[in-house]
């Protein structure tokens, strides 16, 4: 048996037999990342030692008899944008290279108390803000389908890792597609709750409208294990929503008929990939034999969206981001004589590139003389974009498009042109727009042998049709079975 | 949409950075591409539309103005740049 190709509830089936103990199970995926790490350079911080350490003890616990949670022992990564006391949370910037949180995120507390063991902090785009993780101020992680390929971003980290086997799932958070569209590049589950359902507290703030934490994992039942394990109101982040809880387990039923499935006709044009295209209708033709109901649809406002997003997002970080002052925490300029040079010089050498872009492009936007023109504009646009799904779900059950407009591409190959790897998130921002639930599962893959994603779109607070809707397509279609990341170099 | 040297600089001092002479050049293109692609909101039919807050609109969550100390102040202060007699330290102000 080879413990690291187990989905999360293959190894808890394991633990409950007894016929793994987490110390095990830890082993070999310590034994894995030794063996792949240097390849794909998706963690930031690891925590192996630490790893163990828990594993032993629940081991303990579990001879004892003693009561453990359902999953305990069961190793997972997080990526580096939630806080982890005692653990440096980077962001994977400079301005926080050496940051020790005092306090965990309320997802991490939440795994804590369910006896699941970080095996350490996974990369990303450089406080969440890129497509591909080649903004990572430390590194750059590499496609486990071909390390000559972008894992997406911004968690492409989490997604690398979770296709590479280095963790067996994993967290991460999307703004504007960074949990779905890096999942679709690496061939994995990706699943964006409705924004209110997972507390953001804890997690370093991007854009605080569009943020949302999320599973990324290798099946859509893991993705409903996680989701069990972080949803639930929290007093401390006043959006998260009071929800009845749920086990989303339970909502897996592998039975789709009579499911409404709406088609977006806007989602599928000439900026879509041909045989991202084909893949996609592929899927589609499997819906039908399994009895879902599918319907051509218009939702016309993916160009709007896109525009939008970018207005709102980077309005919303100039603001986020400008506690990082060099005074409390973070980097601090050592060329400074008064305080406005330290926050200016500690502003300037400790953000990066893309962030410093997004800062003056939302800066810009929310300036006097262009909010107008820009972000009240961007805001009612919102409406509308709200609107139209509104409309949509009254239709339709959940809507299909494309995760992404393409599959992975090259190292380096957009990273000088924001503008065109803005474009790769057309397909997912509208969500983060509507603050809707999203999920991505890989169906294919192309000519080069690299993933193909279908994005599965719910109404608000619907993870459990989502979830059944994705779920019932990947029993059917058994990507994980046919494809296997090969490592090309 | 033109961007000139003088809206970038006063941009990057509204946003406290200071841009490099070769920087500045780069993020005026980048502005104007971003800002060009952008300036499709404007083609939106939205007049009748009001702006949305947030995802959720129309709601304030209340909750009691209640203290809760954090008693863990070395934690707090571990991050500091710099810091003396438990305080964080800065150059003079005043």
């Amino acid at each position: 048996m080879n413990i690291t190709e187990l989905t999360v509830h293959e190894l808890k089936e394991k633990l409950d037999k007894k016929e793994l103990t987490s110390q095990e199970i830890t082993k070999a995926y310590i034994d894995r990342i030794n063996e792949k790490e240097k390849d794909v350079d998706a963690f930031i911080t690891l925590t192996t030692e630490e790893a163990m350490k828990q594993a032993k003890e629940i081991d303990e616990k579990r001879a004892k008899g003693e009561k453990v949670s359902s999953y305990a022992g069961i190793p997972i990564g997080i990526k580096d944008n939630m806080c982890t006391k005692g653990v440096k949370t980077t962001c994977a910037s400079k301005m926080l290279e050496n940051f020790i949180s005092p306090y965990n995120a309320t997802v991490v507390e939440k795994l804590n108390n369910e006896e699941i063991i970080s095996l350490g902090k996974l990369n990303m785009d450089e406080f969440a803000m890129g497509g591909s993780t080649e903004y990572s101020y430390f590194k750059k992680t590499k496609n486990p389908w071909n390390l000559n390929k972008v894992p997406g971003g911004s968690s492409g980290g989490s997604a690398a890792a979770v296709a590479a086997e280095l963790v067996p799932f994993a967290l991460g958070s999307d703004t504007g597609g960074s949990i779905r569209q890096p999942a679709a590049f690496c061939g994995v589950v990706g699943l964006k709750p409705t924004y209110g359902l997972v507390s953001r507290y804890g997690l370093v703030a991007f854009a605080s409208s569009l943020d949302q934490i999320g599973p990324i994992t290798k099946d859509v039942e893991d993705s409903a294990i996680l989701l069990n394990m972080i949803a639930g109101h929290d007093s401390k982040d006043t959006t998260s929503q009071e929800i009845e809880r749920k086990d989303y387990t339970k909502a897996l039923k592998n039975d789709v008929k009579g499911l409404k499935i709406g088609i977006p006709k806007e989602y599928f044009g000439e900026g879509i990939n041909k045989e991202v295209k084909e893949k996609i209708f592929e899927a589609v033709e499997k819906y039908k034999e399994l009895g879902a109901i599918v319907e051509e649809c218009s939702i016309d406002v993916a160009d709007y969206a896109l525009a939008t997003y970018y207005i709102i997002a980077c309005a919303e970080a100039s603001s986020n981001l400008g506690r990082f002052d060099g005074i409390r925490y973070g980097y601090r300029t050592k060329e400074f004589e008064n305080l406005k040079d330290i926050y200016r010089n500690s502003r300037s050498e400790g953000f990066g590139q893309e962030v410093k872009r997004r800062i003056i492009l939302g800066t810009y936007v929310l300036s006097s003389g262009y909010y107008d023109a820009y972000y009240k504009k961007a805001q009612k646009v919102r409406t509308l974009v709200k609107k139209q799904f509104a409309d949509a779900f009254k239709k339709y059950d959940v809507i299909l498009t494309p995760t992404a407009p393409t599959v992975a591409f090259n190292l380096g190959e957009r990273s000088n042109n924001p503008l065109e790897m803005y474009l790769a998130d057309i397909c997912t921002v509208p969500v983060n727009i509507a603050g809707l639930p999203g999920i991505s599962i890989p169906i294919s893959v192309d000519k080069q042998g690299m993933p193909i994603g279908l994005q599965l779109i719910g109404n608000y607070f619907e993870e459990e049709k989502l979830l059944n809707a994705a779920y019932t397509l990947e029993q059917a279609i058994k990507f994980r079975e046919n494809y296997k990341p090969e490592f090309k170099k | 949409m033109k961007v000139s040297k003088e809206e970038i600089r006063h941009i990057a001092k509204l946003a406290n950075l200071k841009l490099k002479e070769e920087e500045e050049d780069t993020y005026i293109l980048h502005l104007q591409d971003i800002l060009n692609y952008a300036n499709i909101v404007n083609n939106a039919n939205v007049d009748d539309l009001e702006e949305a807050i947030g995802v959720q609109d129309k709601y304030n969550v209340f909750r009691k103005d209640e203290i809760i100390n954090f008693e863990d102040r070395e934690s707090l202060l571990q991050n500091a740049p710099d810091k003396e007699n438990g305080m964080f330290k800065i150059p003079k102000v005043l």
